[in-house]
């Protein structure tokens, strides 16, 4: 298996995959960069460093998550096995928590005292704001206004936590906005302030450190589908905004080539309306947010308006390393639509006791439509990168109801 | 030699900084933008930065952010401002001007094919936020071989061996971000700035100006004393969005008490 691994080492020195990645920042964020680069270079091989992190995800994060057999859907959709990755039991209910735990010991020894983050739908800042609280850190969370309109009892839960939610009004004031937003502040506040972002995109070395702590998420599937099924899925499915929870299960295995990965993109109102989200499936290369990565983008080159049902998958760019999964067919990249995502939502609900995120739902609307295509000795693993309930407001309103 | 190394020279043989306003092209429209930019000339500007609007300004205080805004709104894009130039040009042939933007609209058009537009439409020099030294060296080769500076950012936290890097790719003049954050933050430490670029200096002989926090003939003239020039970027944004139908007249008044602060003789500094 070493030996396998050994044949993809992506990213190079300078953060690039293929043609996407790297350091495109203001020169007032490179030295910052470098010196987390740095940090991240020492620490990630100490053993204290990775001892602490296991014992955290052990005792504060309750890994390992569990394998579940979808049994009931799968035996309703007549094809594939459905397997689901449980990361919606872990602690602040999603997998954005694997990161933030490492990131902010990172920050501690480091000797930076405040903690910031950008988030969406505000999974990434509930994680930021609870290890915050756990580590004693200030921690201030940027957030669109639009954002915090959608997702009330996210914004309540970080002000719990103690952490300062702040609206941001720039742009279209939602997650993109958001990270510009958390970029100035750091270029501002870069000696004392350790910024904690939230997925696979971002400068060097964000993509591949964040890439790494959620790596977990597919190194525990590794050991699991084996003594669960007998072997490894011949499909892994995870929903794709920024991409970190389908990086995480994606990249333990690249080495194996007979699993096939499918990353799920928000298709929003339908690819064709033009109100979505799919940047790999509907987008083209360019520079945003420190990295070179496929972009939602009007001909001038600026950033368009994405929509999606769920405010986590809401993003106009993807992580660079997605984009050369793309290009180099490792992984291929699917979309579902609002409507199709909100159908696997209930499903999911009634069939299988599981309330998933609107996030996952995409990766559970894809895996459905492959299963039916599928014979029933394959078998689909699905990240389950989160669980529902901040999403009560949302799925009650598409109903009609209110909550 | 190119029109901004001139502008240089022409100024150190007559003893006198270079003044560097910056406006955002399409705020709040195009039409003013050019009446701005001949406003900025009349009161002793010698290098025009013109904003190429973009939707995610990443390096930018919440001024030009809205300013850029603004533009954007008027739907003007990096063609916009190339044809924004090119009729300046038509009745300044003198004036240095350079774009300063951010690189996805760049690579949206095709880099060679901006090169080839802005050496066109009578730019001297760009400025590419998010494109780092190491991200840029075919880029600055190709600027160079169309005849065009490519100027860089340098911070307080840039080391020695960065500098090294930056003066060994730049031309025109660097920009030295005198202060940590984004444009139009807080006030300037001369002690700072001179500390920082006396290293800069001592690695490159490419003129050095200096920018973020000069608010008025005060600073300007006390950022002189050690810097090559003085730019000013979101105290200027402030008078057009204080009064757009007068923007020209407003940013005129505004920047010649600059320049008469700049050029008033040594010994009448406080």
């Amino acid at each position: 298996m070493n030996d396998r691994l050994a044949q993809y080492d992506l990213p190079d020195a300078r953060g690039h995959f293929g043609p996407y990645g790297g350091i495109f920042v203001a020169e007032t964020l490179v030295h910052a960069l470098d010196e987390l680069a740095q940090a991240y270079e020492r620490y990630r091989k100490d053993p204290a460093f990775i001892a602490e992190l296991n014992d955290e995800f052990a005792h504060f994060v309750g890994r390992p998550s569990p394998i579940y057999h979808a049994r009931r859907w799968s035996d309703v959709l007549g094809g594939a096995q459905i397997y689901f990755k449980r990361e919606d039991l872990n602690h602040t209910g999603a997998h954005k928590i694997n990161n933030t735990i490492g990131q902010a010991m990172l920050a501690r020894r480091m000797g930076k005292r405040r903690v910031i983050a950008e988030t969406g739908a505000g999974q990434h800042g509930v994680a930021t704001a609870t290890i915050a609280a756990r580590y004693g850190m200030e921690c201030v969370v940027y957030m669109g206004s639009e954002d915090i309109k959608r997702q009330a009892s996210n914004v309540y839960r970080m002000k719990l936590l103690g952490a300062t939610v702040s609206s941001v009004e720039s742009g279209s004031r939602t997650l993109k906005d958001a990270l510009n937003e958390a970029m100035r502040d750091w270029a501002t506040n870069v000696a004392d302030t350790f910024y904690i972002i939230g997925t696979v995109a971002g400068p060097h070395p964000y993509p591949m450190m964040v890439r790494d702590f959620q790596a977990i998420i597919g190194q525990e599937c590794i050991e699991q589908m084996p003594q669960m099924t007998g072997r490894q899925p011949d499909y892994v499915v995870a929903c794709v905004g920024g991409g970190s929870n389908a990086m995480g299960i994606f990249h333990p295995y690249i080495p194996f080539p007979e699993v096939h990965l499918v990353g799920v993109e928000a298709a929003g109102d339908g690819i064709e309306t033009g109100r979505h989200s799919a940047s790999l499936t509907a987008g083209t290369p360019g520079v945003l947010h420190g990295n070179r990565t496929y972009l939602l983008q009007n001909s001038d080159g600026q950033i368009i308006d994405t929509h999606s049902i769920s405010a986590g998958l809401d993003y106009p760019g993807v992580g660079p390393e997605h984009a050369w999964l793309k290009d180099s067919g490792r992984a291929s990249y699917e979309s579902a639509t609002d409507s199709e995502a909100l159908e696997a939502f209930h499903t999911c609900c009634r069939l299988e006791g599981i309330i998933p995120a609107l996030e996952s739902s995409h990766a559970l609307a894809y895996a459905a439509r492959l299963a039916r295509e599928l014979p029933r000795d394959k078998v689909i693993l699905v990240n389950l990168s989160g669980r529902g309930d901040k999403d009560m407001p949302t799925v009650a309103e598409r109903s009609g109801m209110v909550v | 030699m190119s029109r901004i190394t001139a502008v240089f020279e022409r100024l150190r043989a007559a003893e006198r900084k270079a003044l560097i306003p910056y406006v955002t092209a399409g705020d709040p429209d195009l039409g003013t933008s050019l009446d701005i930019l001949r406003a900025m000339v009349a009161a002793g500007a010698d290098i025009l930065e013109i904003g190429v609007p973009f939707s995610d300004p990443m390096a930018d205080g919440p001024v030009i952010q809205r300013a850029g805004e603004r533009a954007l709104k008027n739907g003007v894009g990096l063609a916009d401002v190339l044809s924004l130039v090119e009729r300046f040009r038509q009745t300044d042939p003198d004036t240095a001007i350079v774009l300063m933007g951010y690189a996805n609209p760049i690579e949206a058009m095709g880099r060679d094919r901006f090169i080839a537009a802005a050496a066109r439409a009578g730019v001297d020099g760009l400025i590419v936020v998010d494109y780092p030294p190491e991200e840029s060296v075919d880029f600055a080769a190709a600027v160079r071989a169309a005849g065009l500076d490519l100027i860089f950012l340098l911070a307080p936290t840039s080391t020695r061996a960065r500098i090294e890097q930056v003066a060994g790719l730049a031309s025109g003049y660097i920009y030295y971000v005198s202060l940590a954050g984004v444009t139009g933050a807080g006030h300037l430490d001369l002690d700072d700035v001179l500390h920082h670029l006396e290293v800069i200096r001592e690695l490159t002989d490419i003129p050095v100006g200096v920018g973020f926090g000069i608010r008025d003939g005060a600073t300007a003239r006390s950022i002189c004393t050690i810097a090559d020039a003085a730019i000013i970027g979101s105290r200027i944004i402030q008078e057009v969005e204080a009064d757009p139908v007068h923007a020209a007249a407003r940013v005129g008044h505004f920047l010649s008490e600059v320049r008469a602060a700049m050029d008033q003789p040594a010994t009448n500094a406080a």
